[in-house]
């Protein structure tokens, strides 16, 4: 492999190759033919759609792989940025710069992966606008990938927060139906979560932005490696770390700023569920880790207390919450929020179990509640209802289902042998150095986890095959099977072995702790 | 300097001066029947006036004339060709819109011209006396251009409420200025900066200065001098609106900076409370008021006021990257708000304009271009990354965290956050909900090419140019000081 070849900026073509296939059928679609009257005759509207579905597949599949090609590149031995371009941007220290390292590698994998998946789920179940919808998910790719690849504060926010409009549209128009009474207007309950989606984040965001223009104004660039060397005075720490902390938790989401999450989930279409769970939900873990913890140092050891805190009452909390829940997808989201406080609790023991332990749950977590989403598409796609009363004995019509779906309630309550155990017993192992109480109570957790996902599994899967409207449906199809076999696999594969990520991680975490340790000391002292 | 080298900087000037009354004496000969030719002959005289001014000697030096009454810079090279920019724009758009509504008279694009040579002026002036003068041109051609439809009771109203409080706002300017005079002796910014600094703490200079930045708050429409604006954009005919709502600010804005950066440099910790109250103001109201709003050129009123506010953040800085943020705050404001006012203008149905938000329900089924223009525009106006509405907030943030603002900018963030919501709403109307009946669909190229022009500006083309534009406002920024 020669010098030049490697060289190529492969970040910025992963990155904006899905923007290439959403221009394309845009191109498309603005060439629709037309009558008089503006209206599309069904063949055209076919064909535009089509087109749409595959040129979506098309890409979302060439990225990953162009991804796996760039995965090759990588050398997971080295522990800091490789493959990183710089071009000049806006100037004054605020260049367009891409890299990747042991943090962020994975996710963008990850992001990769789960596209094309999310466009086979959307393959027949959504109806309408589909060109439109291609266009948002390729879009909100890009945004996905830009947002694990950016190596500058300035970019990284840049594609932070362009994500939200792509997902603002796609849980408000695809979303689901019903009406919802607020603030004196009545909307449609997909408007007012798409609404809360957004703003929840972006006021969370916007504080980071001021952080961000602080921080440039002390350090004259936003360049990433640059920011973490560069020590910030330990009273500037805390207020930076609160900014940064505000933005992070929102999308983490923790409690008690989870409450979109629930809403954004319930009315997203599947796929959109999915992507959510999956990948948007780990850029606050990853901001913690790339950001709050080698940036802020000295705040981050005395909020880690603060952080334990709400990452237990989210354990413990919204295990209970998702125990009273009787919309499958809520359930799924308030399981989501707990097992993203393992995340939270494990980042900021600052050890290295608790950090690769935060990292691979974040990894596990996206497989097995994308899939839990999907679990739940399946079903919804055939009886258009999320109500767990409205299900019951499926497993004499679904087997295969009902064995698939088994296997992922089993890996959100963390069994072993599957990955979710693996990332929950790191996350804790490290909390217990620190502090076994914070380990005790997070232990709960897992014992709530169980009850309530067999609750669910229980009353969707076992029982009498009571409903007329349940006794034609049909077991999963070959693209279902497909999309969460797959799923199984990773993880399986990722419970059994977990030593191939974690080998990944590590570099990049060692050096991450190596550099945070260094600096508590050298705070202490002074 | 001799005369003719001191015309050989007012070009620009001249030639819309001279070619406003040609136009004006040929419209009178040829009547209300040649108004599409003196409109085409107005914007290729703004056209050609933008060239004189970005290849003006002057526009690379600095350059006083007129024994200090104007000054040509970067500064004031840069606004020119914006206003003209967009005075040119404001013709183009309005040639469909007034032949519908019968009002295709050939004064209008002549007034335009006016104001345009007024607020040419107003960027240049460094004389409060040139400053007074300049404003007064600009202000009495808008105020004939929002009663344009003499016969409609709301643009009548609009253009007497414009007047008598415009009026009123010019009084305080000018009683400002004229205790600005008296106490430091001299008409002139950069001897009324030697004499304020050499003079020390003096009361009535700064009640002066504060008379002096009510007026020219009024001029920008930052509140709390803002209640004229929602009215008179209502009222006005749609095109003069969009004029309003681009130009007149940025030359304001322009005039507000030059004034306070100039005559005052050495009072910022005077001023700077004061804008920074003003500019809290804005954002407050452009935030709070906007929500209840119904109708779209109501909405972009109180959207406006807030982002007069949000530039006011940038000036409150005081610093040399704060005029640099306002440039760059202003020149991404106006061409959205041309872009947004070129969609507002497509609103047409059988013939009949509509106002209303409800009518762009579900537009992005009915029109998908025009609705993905006017949700780009939208998501620049809120401030949201990739487009380039981001960055205008990004620097004005960024200027004022560096000037110890810190507190304006958090207020400046949760005004944006506000606002998002109503931009949203718009964004809603048109993607979540069921199609209301469809717009014509015979724009004319005007149109077209405004609303696709400003939209592809604000992305992707400046998210990708962004580094040129922020070094050519810095430069201009740099002229001043």
């Amino acid at each position: 492999m020669t010098e030049s070849f490697a060289n190529q900026p492969w970040l910025s073509f992963i990155t904006f190759a899905p923007l290439v296939g959403a221009l394309f059928i845009m191109l498309r679609r603005m060439l629709t033919g037309r009558s008089e009257d503006g209206a599309v005759s069904p063949e055209e509207q076919t064909q535009v759609d089509a087109v749409a579905r595959w040129v979506a597949l098309i890409f979302t599949s060439a990225t990953f792989l162009l991804s796996l090609g760039v995965y090759a590149l990588y050398d997971p031995s080295i522990a800091g940025y490789q493959l990183v371009e710089e071009v000049p941007w806006l100037g004054g220290g605020i260049n367009y710069k891409m890299g990747v390292d042991g943090i962020s590698i994975l996710f963008v994998l990850l992001t990769t992966f789960f596209m094309p998946i999310c466009i086979l789920a959307s393959w027949n179940s959504v109806k309408s606008r589909i060109a439109d919808y291609m266009i948002a998910f390729l879009v909100l790719e890009t945004l996905m990938i830009g947002v694990f690849c950016a190596l500058d504060l300035f970019v990284f926010y840049f594609f932070f927060e362009g994500s939200l409009i792509p997902m603002f549209l796609i849980i408000g128009v695809w979303g689901s139906k019903g009406t919802k009474e607020f603030a004196g207007y009545s909307m449609p309950s997909r408007v007012y979560a798409s609404l809360k989606f957004f703003l929840y984040t972006l006021l969370g965001s916007l504080l980071l932005l001021i952080a961000m223009a602080w921080m440039y104004a002390q350090a004259g660039t936003t360049d990433i490696p640059t920011l973490q060397e560069y020590a910030f005075p330990a009273g500037a720490q805390k207020w930076l770390w609160i900014a940064f902390f505000a933005s992070f938790a929102v999308k983490m989401p923790m409690w008690p700023v989870h409450t979109w999450l629930p809403d954004a989930h319930v009315q997203a279409p599947t796929a959109g569920s999915v992507v959510l769970a999956a990948i948007l939900l780990k850029m606050g873990g990853y901001g913690f880790l790339r950001f709050s913890l080698p940036m802020f140092p000295l705040a981050s050891a005395d909020f880690a207390p603060f952080v334990f805190a709400l990452s237990v009452i989210a354990i413990v909390y919204t295990s209970l919450v998702a125990l009273a829940q009787e919309d499958m997808k809520k359930l799924i989201a308030y399981s989501s929020v707990a097992h993203m406080g393992f995340v939270t609790m494990g980042i900021f023991t600052g050890t290295e179990q608790g950090i690769e332990g935060g990292l691979f749950q974040m990894l596990s977590h996206g497989f097995i509640s994308g899939a839990l989403f999907l679990c739940v598409g399946v079903v919804y796609d055939r009886m258009h209802t999320r109500e767990i009363a409205a299900y019951g004995g499926l497993v004499h019509r679904m087997p295969l289902y009902a064995f698939l779906f088994l296997f992922f309630t089993l890996g959100n309550v963390g069994l072993p042998g599957t990955s979710g155990f693996v990332g929950e017993i790191l996350t804790m192992t490290g909390a217990f150095k620190l502090n076994s109480w914070i380990a005790f109570f997070a232990a709960f957790g897992v014992i709530f986890s169980a009850a309530y996902a067999l609750r669910l599994y229980r009353a969707v899967i076992y029982g009498k095959l009571e409903k007329d409207a349940l006794k034609t449906i049909a077991d999963v199809d070959m693209r279902e099977l497909a999309m969460l076999g797959v799923l199984m696999a990773f993880a399986l594969y990722l419970g059994f072995n977990p030593g191939p990520a974690l080998n990944v991680f590590s570099p990049a975490v060692d050096l991450l702790i190596e550099n945070y340790d260094a600096a508590l000391a050298a705070g202490g002292a002074s | 300097m001799t005369l003719l080298e001191t015309l050989s900087y007012a070009w620009p000037e001249l030639a819309l001066a001279i070619g406003a009354m040609a136009l004006l004496i040929t419209g009178v000969f040829l009547g209300d029947k040649a108004a599409p030719q003196i409109s085409l002959a107005s914007v290729v005289l703004l056209i050609v006036a933008a060239l004189l001014a970005a290849f003006s000697p002057g526009a690379a030096s600095t350059v006083s004339i007129f024994d200090g009454a104007f000054r040509i810079d970067a500064f004031s090279t840069f606004a020119k060709v914006l206003v003209f920019g967009a005075a040119a724009f404001a013709i183009l758009m309005s040639d469909k819109y007034l032949a519908g509504e019968k009002l295709g008279r050939f004064e209008y694009p002549v007034l335009i011209l006016l104001a345009s040579l007024g607020m040419s002026l107003m960027v240049s002036a460094t004389d409060l006396i040139s400053l007074y003068m300049a404003v007064e041109t600009q202000s009495l051609a808008l105020y004939i251009l929002a009663a344009f439809n003499r016969d409609s009771r709301r643009s009548t109203e609009a253009g007497l409420k414009y007047f008598v409080l415009g009026a009123l706002s010019s009084c305080l300017l000018l009683y400002g200025a004229s205790l600005v005079y008296g106490f430091t002796g001299s008409t002139q910014f950069t001897e009324i900066a030697a004499a304020a600094s050499a003079g020390g703490q003096n009361a009535g200079l700064i009640i002066g200065l504060v008379f002096m930045i009510s007026g020219l708050a009024f001029k920008v429409s930052a509140a709390p001098f803002h209640m004229w604006t929602p009215d008179v954009y209502e009222g006005s005919p749609t095109p003069v609106t969009a004029f309003f709502s681009a130009a007149p600010k940025l030359a304001g804005m322009a005039l507000f900076t030059r004034a306070l950066m100039m005559s005052f440099p050495g009072a910022v910790a005077d001023w700077q409370p004061v804008i920074a109250i003003i500019a809290v103001a804005s954002m407050a109201i452009g935030a709070f008021s906007a929500i209840a709003q119904t109708n779209i050129k109501r909405l972009m009123a109180y959207s406006s006021i807030g982002h007069m506010g949000y530039a006011l953040v940038g000036l409150a800085a005081g610093t040399s990257s704060g005029v640099s943020s306002v440039l760059i705050y202003m020149a991404i404001y106006i061409v959205m708000t041309v872009g947004t006012f070129a969609i507002i203008l497509m609103m047409r149905r059988r013939g009949g304009m509509t106002e209303n938000i409800s009518d762009l329900a579900g537009l992005s089924r009915t029109n998908m271009p025009m609705a993905l223009i006017l949700t780009v525009l939208l998501f620049s106006l809120a401030g949201v990354p990739p487009t380039a509405g981001f960055f205008g907030k990004w620097y004005v943030f960024l200027a004022a965290v560096d000037a110890d603002l810190i507190w304006l900018a958090v207020v400046g963030v949760g005004a944006s956050a506000v606002s998002a919501f109503y931009y949203l709403r718009v964004v809603w109307f048109m993607w979540f909900d069921e199609p209301a009946p469809a717009f014509e669909r015979d724009h004319g190229p005007a149109l077209a090419f405004a609303a696709w022009g400003s939209a592809i500006l604000m992305f992707p083309a400046l998210t990708v140019g962004m580094g040129l534009l922020r070094r050519i406002a810095e430069t201009a920024a740099a002229s001043l000081f």
